[in-house]
């Protein structure tokens, strides 16, 4: 017997969707798996590696633990929508530019929760950086090169917000 | 960006210095595609049944119920594949699917594909299985003194023989007992090295695709696709040239993906019974039955030194638990011992392993195969040994350094080592003169060192083949198109090659497109395992692109009417040395390449020196054209009262030969740190006995459970990059993704002894054991800091 399926309204990266999906779809499945949205990754699908992080009014939030249902009218970005037509988000450039992404699995994820403590915060120290990031496995980097990545896309958004 | 290492001496431009990586931004924005971002249309979905006992009989399976469920389209069980494979070409013990005996909690009996994973789940739950439990082995010591009074694990190769073994290595050098005897100081050691698993972020994920008629296509986030290619064949009873494989990216493998495993035969099955696509990707759990994991080691060292700290004789004794399979064991019994000999020299050296198989998820290899774990071992015992002559650490190490250009006990060929560089680089930054001994009790740091192989001369199969293959094209619109076959597994193998091409090609790097992962169009590449492919792709992508290279010189120096090596290609241009502002765009000079060659094309390819070697059986394992050389100082303090030891800093010198790209160097130095610090301190491999639930269930097949180190738990990171320039090398490169882990967890246990006094010889240093230790140590009334080398 299949899935019972309803639609669920959905507002990411600033579109509008309506989609037919199981009813006990979480928001990461929906996102990959329906929407086609497959930045956003699964490791683990039960909370443990952060790899699924998302944006969902303004806070961090594993969408693998999320009931799609749960995300209804609220505002979803996923990696994908960082970039701008102008260009790359500064964390996106930074963490390329300083090889902070090696398998780039955890790197969606990383980029989420970064990017809410850049919002917040700039300048973060290290030990905020790392507290920021501590729900985001990554098993390549050691995370040395993404604390770099970080601290160089804080700087870059401070020194656009300065300039006349 | 462009930054060249301080100490680079070199003449290249784009070569040593950092640049991105060529699917850098692809990560960063969500492009990148991995297995499981891919979806076809009618795709089914595939789910596997399990096994829940750690050894049994499989009596019969009656699926007929889940093939009546609505949604189910195909489903597979051992009979339907019932050949036999395994990495290593003498071992092959697997079934895609078991076909009459299970051999670890978890291990595949049936597979189903679904209209949709809900549906395959259900199907899976109607599958009946009828099982007779058998007594499982549990323990390495049990089964390895197993008399076949309850059935082995696997058939014994002769009869009498113990089946529980897959393999036992015995190789002496010189003269060990003799030169032990005579040894002034003699230390004798117990090691155990729990086992530990990969954990990539990525799980497997594979899809099959059938034509209808005779090609099969199989995606798969696989780091040896040509393995994989020829066991698909010989499995599915298809020609290879009917197969192809294909590898999107793969988010993260350290060796947890390189052999074929049940999905990819699942997938491939399941599309020819039912003509649809069909995918299967591994929950978590599955990740960790899959393993192929750290072996754990239990070791016994006796190794002598003369009074003045020379190291005289070295004699190992290893026994292996390899879990259900045999997987890469019998190289990985080999390298238990033969990845020993270096940067130390030694005039004699004994050792002996053993590998047994377990009723437990099958150990494999795990970045730094085999040799991980004896090198903490001895790392250890060198350490027991300068404290025993009164030397310092490092001291000690540096009157052993065997030199450059030279030959190991075992006979290993040695070229190019940078091992003292990478002493002083360590010693220098970590401040050690002032720390060794001389901080306050419970703050310490701790001394090692090693080296590892760059791939290895001679192939998982014996062939003369190449073992890695480039093929490059230029057109006249300036781009360059290099074909790879090689596995970007987050190294950045992709952006080497690319490189490569820029470099000897003179355009700018994002004029190279590289083509990479399909095995229908790319030259073979063996894999991305044993630390091979910068190397040995390297090596391949020079040769294809100097061919092209030496086409556009004539080209030009014929038109310019110069001689052809008076023209340089380099920044999108090409020009005439003597004078450079005679000088074209690079596409021009390819349009007169192209006039004057016809279409531009080259192949490269590199294969390994195979004269050098031992001469004894096992003398061509751990053979290598190069090796590299690492040495850590870890710095931790120990908190008695709780038994936490927190690891402050971590200074890693690696001698990669040359850093092609220094940020891609650091990144696997600082990776490889990380790793093994997790190994030492966090991550433990553990299974329940029969006292604490189901005896042989992996006890935290999840990231929560298995602890894997976070952005709080990992220490700070220094990486020190050392060039020795090998003769061999690309451009001199060696390796750097796996020799750096080495020494991470030797110099931890030193750094705990020169803490607090205590010696830890079993992994993990986890608060538990440590604790352990500090109690017994203060019933000894030995919890004290040790005194310095020397001191009365
Ligand atoms: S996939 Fe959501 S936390 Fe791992
Ligand atoms: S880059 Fe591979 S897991 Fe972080």
């Amino acid at each position: 017997m299949p899935a019972t399926t309803d639609i669920v309204r959905l507002i990411v990266n600033g579109d509008r969707h309506e989609v037919g999906v199981p009813t006990h779809f979480t928001l990461l499945e929906t996102l990959r798996y329906v929407i086609g949205l497959t930045g956003s990754k699964q490791g683990c699908d039960k909370g443990d590696c952060g790899a699924c992080t998302v944006i969902v009014d303004g806070e961090p939030t594993l969408s693998c633990l999320m009931p799609v249902w749960e995300a209804e009218g609220r505002q979803v970005t996923t990696v994908e929508g960082l970039a701008t037509a102008a260009g790359p988000h500064a964390l996106q450039d930074c963490f390329d530019l300083n090889g902070a992404a090696q398998c780039g699995f955890c790197t969606p994820g990383i980029l989420c929760s970064a990017a809410v403590l850049l919002t917040r915060n700039p300048s973060p120290s290290r030990e905020e950086i790392q507290e920021a990031l501590s729900g985001n496995l990554c098993r390549c980097t050691g995370y040395s090169k993404i604390y770099d990545a970080v601290e160089a896309a804080g700087r870059r958004l401070l020194d656009a917000a300065e300039a006349p | 960006m462009s930054v060249k290492p301080p100490n680079s001496k070199s003449d290249l431009r784009l070569i040593g210095t950092n640049q991105r990586k060529i699917e850098g931004l692809a990560k960063s924005t969500g492009r990148a595609v991995y297995t499981d971002d891919l979806t076809f249309p009618g795709m089914l979905h595939g789910k596997i049944l399990r096994s829940p006992h750690p050894h049994a009989r499989v009596r019969a399976i009656d699926v007929s119920r889940a093939a009546a469920l609505d949604g189910v389209h195909g489903i597979v069980t051992g009979q339907d594949m019932p050949t036999t494979y395994g990495i290593i070409p003498w071992t092959p013990d697997e079934y895609p699917l078991c076909v009459d005996r299970v051999r670890y909690i978890g291990d595949g009996v049936a597979a189903v594909a679904a209209v949709d994973e809900d549906t395959a789940l259900r199907a899976l739950k109607l599958i009946e299985v009828d099982y007779e439990e058998l007594p499982a082995f549990l323990d390495p010591f049990d089964a390895a003194s197993a008399d076949g009074s309850t059935p082995y694990i696997h058939e014994p190769h002769k009869a009498g023989w113990n089946g529980n073994v897959t393999k036992m290595v015995h190789l002496e050098f010189g003269d060990v007992d003799g030169l032990l005897d005579g040894s002034d100081v003699v230390v004798e050691g117990e090691y155990f090295f729990e086992g530990t698993t990969h954990a990539p972020i990525e799980p497997h994920c594979a899809i099959g695709h059938w034509d209808g008629s005779s090609k099969l296509t199989v995606w798969s986030s696989t780091q040896v696709p040509h393995y994989l290619h020829r066991e698909l064949s010989r499995v599915l009873k298809i020609e290879q040239a009917q197969v192809r494989v294909l590898q999107p990216l793969v988010g993260g493998a350290f060796g947890g993906k390189s052999e074929p495993f049940d999905l990819e035969f699942c997938v491939a099955k399941l599309a020819m019974m039912t003509g649809r696509p069909v995918k299967i990707l591994y929950t978590r759990e599955e990740v960790f039955y899959a393993h192929r994991g750290r072996h754990p080691f239990h070791m016994k060292y006796r190794t002598g030194a003369t009074s003045d700290g020379k190291l005289t004789s070295v004699d190992a004794k290893i026994l292996l638990d390899g879990g259900a399979y045999a997987s890469f064991g019998l190289v990985t019994t080999y390298y238990s011992g033969q990845l020993l000999c270096a940067p130390y020299t030694m005039p004699a050296y004994r050792f002996d392993s053993k590998r047994v198989y377990t009723n437990k998820p099958a150990c494999g290899p795990k970045r730094g195969h085999g040799s991980v774990q004896p090198r903490f071992a001895f790392e250890v015992q060198i350490d027991k040994l300068s404290e025993k002559v009164g030397l310092d650490p490092f001291e000690f190490r540096r009157r052993n350094f065997i030199g450059e250009h030279t030959r190991t006990v075992n006979e290993l060929r040695i070229t190019s080592n940078g091992f003292m560089e990478c002493l002083e680089a360590v010693e220098r930054a970590s401040g050690w003169q002032e720390k060794f001994r001389k901080m306050p009790f419970g703050r310490g740091v701790g001394v090692a060192g090693s080296t590892y192989i760059c791939g290895t001369n001679y192939p998982i199969y014996p062939n003369d083949m190449p073992q890695s293959g480039v093929q490059m094209q230029i057109d006249r619109s300036g781009r360059v198109a290099v074909f790879s076959g090689a596995s970007e597994i987050g190294q950045g193998c992709d952006s080497v090659v690319a490189y490569i091409a820029a470099e000897e090609l003179g355009v700018p790097l994002d004029w190279v497109r590289v083509m990479r992962g399909d095995t229908d169009f790319t030259p073979v590449d063996l894999g991305a395992y044993s630390s091979r492919v910068t190397f040995m792709l390297g090596n391949a992508a020079i040769d294809a692109a100097v061919k092209l290279r030496k086409m556009v010189q004539e080209a030009v120096g014929k038109s310019w009417e110069v001689r052809p090596n008076e023209v340089l290609l380099a920044g999108g241009w090409a020009m005439w040395a003597p004078d450079t502002s005679k000088q074209m765009p690079i596409r021009e000079a390819f349009n007169l390449a192209e006039a004057e060659f016809g279409t531009l094309g080259s192949t490269g390819s590199y294969n390994t020196p195979k004269d050098v070697h031992g001469e004894y059986r096992g003398g061509t394992i751990g053979a290598s054209p190069a090796y590299s050389f690492t040495a850590h100082v870890a710095e931790v303090e120990v908190d008695v009262e709780a038994g936490i030891v927190d690891v402050k800093k971590i200074w890693v010198a690696h001698d990669c030969g040359r850093a092609l790209n220094p940020i891609l160097v650091e990144g696997q130095m600082e990776g490889s740190a990380y790793m093994g610090f997790g190994e030492a301190l966090m991550e433990q491999h553990v299974f329940k006995d029969a006292d604490h639930g189901r005896a042989g269930l992996l006890d935290a097949p999840s990231l929560l459970d298995y602890r894997i180190p976070t952005s709080l738990d990992t220490p700070e990171l220094e990486s020190l990059i050392v060039e020795s320039i090998d003769p061999e090398g690309p451009y001199g490169a060696k390796e750097a993704g796996e020799g750096p882990l080495h020494p991470s967890i030797p110099a931890i246990a030193n750094a705990i002894y020169d803490a607090i006094g205590i010696r830890m010889d079993r992994l993990p240093f986890s608060p538990p054991n440590v604790w352990r230790g500090i109690k017994a140590a203060r019933s000894r009334g030995s919890l004290v800091k040790p005194s310095r080398p020397g001191a009365p």
